[in-house]
């Protein structure tokens, strides 16, 4: 490695590797939305950000060149406090927001207007939607 | 700058093995330095993605991804920003193989496909906003325009500097200036290109599953 800046953009080859896997990882998760498959909800979502992972590491690793001894290792180690911080915000903000959404109460149109309006009234607005319905 | 690259050198020497020599100098600080800003650029879409993620089903009544979005219309411009990142990389072993009126060549090749993938997005936003799907009227749509819109921009900028890139490629030929520029802006590419398969995996198909 004695060319140093120039030898790190690889090869027509490594470019072309790259470029194969990556449009293989697009096709499938496009297919899998497009196509007619007998895949569970979850199973189609959870291929589709798997393989959306997988393909962010062929980018990294083919197009982005990087590897653990490039600027001795320092773009690795950015890289990876970069992906820990990703991965904090986004779980964290689900994290969040799922258990918010768990211990807010039910809510249905009857509570709904109950928390609008006193006590008395939801109940005769309830029972006046059921009047006119019968 | 002793200073600073005594204490690199000897984090280094691990991981690099022998080939890292304590008496190399470093060329320059751009690369490391651009990739510590592609980085931070990284922790702004995780936010956005995040805003996505916890606002994408508060539809307000409004339309929903299964009324909006088009899996073909996302193929097509994921292609178009794939073709762009593979002709660059062209472009970059041209520009190292000394060959100026390829690298040229390639890059032009490169800003079409760019041009193709930010003419279909303005085309998708302008029809989204016509149809009364615009940011206004749901968190998930803010959402979608605040992250989409954030990388298409970005994907503007790269563009611009594209452009001027090709002006000071061919004023200037291949010089080592431009090396850097031309090297720099490819990591800025790639790098969007990267933040696309987030989009085009979390925003689009997963929602039309």
């Amino acid at each position: 490695m004695s060319a140093h800046s120039h030898s790190s953009h690889g090869t027509m080859g490594k470019l072309m590797t790259g470029f194969g896997l990556s449009a293989l990882l697009t096709v499938v998760p496009f297919a899998i939305v497009m196509g007619e498959f007998d895949l569970s909800r979850e199973w189609a979502i959870g291929l589709i950000m798997g393989l959306g992972a997988v393909q962010i590491i062929v980018h990294l690793v083919y197009f982005l060149h990087l590897n653990s001894s490039n600027e001795g290792g320092w773009t690795l180690a950015a890289t990876i406090l970069a992906a820990v911080i990703l991965l904090i915000v986004l779980a964290g903000s689900l994290w969040v927001m799922h258990n918010m959404n768990a211990n807010m109460m039910p809510m249905s149109p009857g509570n709904m207007s109950e928390m609008s309006g006193g006590e008395a009234m939801p109940v005769q607005t309830h029972d006046a939607s059921h009047g006119t319905d019968h | 700058m002793t200073m600073l690259d005594t204490p690199l050198t000897g984090v280094v020497e691990g991981p690099a093995g022998p080939d890292a020599h304590p008496d190399h100098h470093h060329e320059s600080a751009t690369p490391i330095g651009f990739w510590i800003y592609l980085m931070s650029d990284c922790i702004i879409f995780a936010t956005l993605f995040a805003t996505y993620a916890v606002l994408g089903y508060n539809y307000a009544g409004g339309p929903a991804p299964h009324d909006l979005f088009e899996p073909g219309f996302v193929a097509i411009e994921t292609a178009l920003l794939l073709f762009s990142s593979i002709t660059f990389g062209v472009a970059m072993l041209k520009a190292e193989g000394g060959n100026l009126n390829a690298t040229t060549l390639w890059l032009v090749i490169t800003g079409i496909f760019g041009l193709g993938f930010i003419g279909m997005e303005i085309y998708e936003f302008r029809h989204l906003i016509h149809i009364g799907a615009g940011p206004e009227r749901s968190g998930f749509l803010s959402a979608f325009f605040l992250l989409v819109g954030t990388h298409g921009l970005h994907v503007t900028g790269g563009l611009i500097w594209l452009v001027t890139l090709i002006v000071q490629l061919r004023l200037r030929g291949l010089i080592p200036a431009n090396m850097q520029r031309l090297s720099t802006l490819s990591m800025f590419w790639h790098f969007l290109d990267l933040v696309w398969i987030g989009v085009f995996s979390f925003v689009y198909l997963v929602r039309l599953i």
